[in-house]
């Protein structure tokens, strides 16, 4: 939050290194955990919970993209084809193998990952627009063996009905319960990236960014170093997809289309290229466009409208919200979110004494 | 001046015929030399005559279509450009290839890659020995930050430097390595007089102080001819001429090819 670094003194290099190095953002945390653990399933209900529960699932998936694109920069228009991946894998294993969560989740992850890298084979030898291609490819290549191999989909309308995840003999089977278990999950893929991104690892992400050439020279195995971010990407994808088929309850492919590939891209620009705190923004901000839009237009649409069309144009009104929103951002703040949010903070680090 | 530290040492580089074509351009033909151990080694040579080649052949950027290349024993004439840099050579380059998003400390921190271990799932928790793998070449980098008088820009983003401070980075993170063969592409180009000699000083505190055999390419005379032990002179993707700068700079065959030929040629 707003902090000043003047008057903390650091005396290990340990001290400087740590994620959060000064006392104030330690208490910034604390009060983040109280907030969304104690207060807000106190106050709020079931309904404002799994909006919750939508943001912190779609952070999770939004990270994971975030890390290859942002981070290595290798563009995938393949993200929500990972999902599928981990979310059927977990449906087939939670039904046929009675698995519980705390296993499903993780192996979802891994198969993702597994075929993420795959798919990641290609980028030794393509970049940028023809790897969006390669991605694209997959995207739809994976859809198509899930929906028309049976013993994957689960044969009627290629969807598996998802038992509930069960924690010590309680099942957990509203949002108000489902809440902890998904924020549980998406706190912990929080704090992983943020680690991942200062260690060894993030620094040869970014490193094949900026320069590939320089790199590969430096000694880091680029091709490898791809081949990781495309495991962590799509291990993250995975994750988020079982989250998303325990919200709903179902695995179906048809929330894992194009469109939502596109929707996490969107999320990754807007909130943010390269950051985790953008990735968290870019995601509740996405997430909550379209549930405000309806809001406002329940609340002011019939001024302009009869209520008979107003469902079709709050359904079109949100893709031009939308479309219009990444142009702006692309335009004003490519750097998204999350620079607006230094831009901020740097102002009043100094405010008001700025000069 | 010369001949001090490196001329007794064992061999630490050496080419063997090397020929490299690109297309129908021949770069460098058949050209042979021995940096030896502790030594600076200077490359020099009018535009185009293969100079950078050399390095990138011993950087494993390029491989030599024809002869080898040995550092230590080992031939590396096709060796990855990564495995390379775990073998203990480091380079820096003609036009600076530093991470420009990234600090100078994550910089140098990034030359180290090749002597940490973390792996994926370590990073993933930063615990135990990821963090004190941090930590440990964390000191080292603050060493080389000390070293190169880096201190107060350790976290400012190296595209937001001067050119003749991103080249010390560049120094730094090549140095960051710890390589027992470093090779500097043109290190002082650019740079104003002061520039140059507080690189030619922190140069030869390497070569010097931490016993790195060095290889150069060099524009500046004045700098290649105070510095070196040994001088080789390429035209034309060929070796006109070795030896110490004082044989070079009295070799005809070097000053035809940086001045010309006289009316009568002169054959040496």
């Amino acid at each position: 939050m707003f902090h000043r670094e003047s008057g903390y003194f650091k005396t290990s290099y340990q001290a400087d290194m740590a994620l959060y190095p000064l006392p104030i953002a330690k208490y910034t945390i604390w009060a983040f955990l109280a907030i969304f653990f104690v207060a807000c399933p106190m106050l709020l209900d079931e309904y404002h919970l799994s909006i919750i529960n939508l943001v912190a699932i779609a952070v999770v998936g939004v990270l994971g993209l975030n890390i290859l694109v942002g981070y290595t920069g290798q563009i995938s228009i393949g993200h929500a084809a990972f999902m599928s991946v981990g979310a059927y894998t977990a449906a087939n294993l939670a039904t046929k193998l009675d698995l519980p969560f705390w296993l499903t989740v993780p192996l979802g992850g891994l198969m993702a990952a597994f075929i993420g890298i795959l798919v990641g084979i290609p980028s030794l030898r393509i970049k940028g627009l023809y790897l969006a291609i390669a991605t694209l490819a997959a995207q739809f290549i994976i859809e198509w063996i899930i929906n028309h191999t049976p013993s994957i989909s689960g044969g009627v309308a290629a969807s598996i009905e998802m038992p509930r995840p069960v924690f010590f003999g309680m099942e957990l089977a509203n949002q108000a319960e489902l809440y902890y278990f998904l924020m549980f999950i998406m706190v912990i893929a929080i704090i992983g990236a943020l680690n991942l991104v200062r260690s060894r690892i993030g620094r040869s992400f970014i490193a094949v960014r900026d320069q590939e050439i320089a790199a590969e020279i430096i000694g880091i195995n680029v091709f490898k170093t791809k081949l990781i971010a495309f495991a962590v990407s799509s291990f993250y994808a995975g994750v988020c997809g079982v989250m998303y088929t325990y919200y709903l309850g179902i695995a179906n492919y048809e929330n894992f289309q194009l469109i939502t590939s596109i929707d996490y891209l969107a999320m990754v620009i807007i909130g943010g290229l390269g950051s985790i705190l953008g990735s968290i923004f870019g995601a509740a901000f996405i997430t909550m466009l379209p549930i405000v839009i309806r809001l406002w237009m329940e609340a002011f649409g019939s001024i302009f409208v009869d209520d008979a069309a107003l469902a079709q144009v709050i359904a079109q009104f949100r893709l031009i919200i939308f479309g219009g929103l990444i142009i702006v951002f692309l335009v004003v703040e490519p750097d998204g979110l999350a620079k607006l949010w230094q831009n901020i903070r740097n102002y009043f680090r100094t405010w008001p004494f700025s000069y | 001046m010369t001949d001090t530290a490196g001329s007794g040492g064992s061999v630490k580089l050496k080419f063997d015929g090397v020929a490299k074509n690109f297309g129908g351009v021949r770069a460098v033909s058949g050209v042979s030399a021995e940096v030896r151990e502790g030594e600076i080694f200077s490359i020099i040579g009018p535009n185009g005559a293969g100079k950078t080649t050399m390095l990138n052949m011993t950087s494993g950027f390029y491989h030599p279509d024809e002869g080898s290349i040995n550092f230590e024993d080992t031939d590396i004439s096709q060796t990855q450009p990564s495995k390379i840099a775990a073998l203990g050579i480091s380079r820096t380059f003609q036009n600076i290839a530093l991470f420009r998003g990234l600090t100078v400390l994550e910089n140098l921190m990034l030359g180290r890659h090749v002597l940490m271990k973390t792996g994926v799932l370590a990073a993933f928790a930063y615990w135990g020995p990821a963090q004190r793998e941090e930590v440990e070449h964390r000191q080292r980098c603050e060493e080389i930050i000390d070293f190169l008088k880096l201190t107060d820009l350790r976290k400012t983003p190296a595209g937001a430097l001067a050119y003749g401070l991103q080249k010390r980075v560049e120094l730094g993170r090549a140095l960051a390595s710890e390589p027992r063969l470093l090779l500097l592409d043109e290190p002082m180009a650019g740079m104003n007089q002061e520039e140059k000699e507080d690189l030619v000083r922190y140069v030869l505190d390497v070569n010097q102080e931490w016993g790195t055999t060095i290889a150069l390419i060099e524009h500046d005379m004045g700098v290649v001819m105070d510095i070196s032990d040994h001088v080789m002179v390429m035209d034309m993707g060929e070796r006109i001429s070795f030896g110490t700068p004082d044989e070079v700079r009295a070799d005809p065959r070097v000053i035809e090819a940086y001045l010309g030929t006289t009316d009568h040629k002169e054959v040496a």
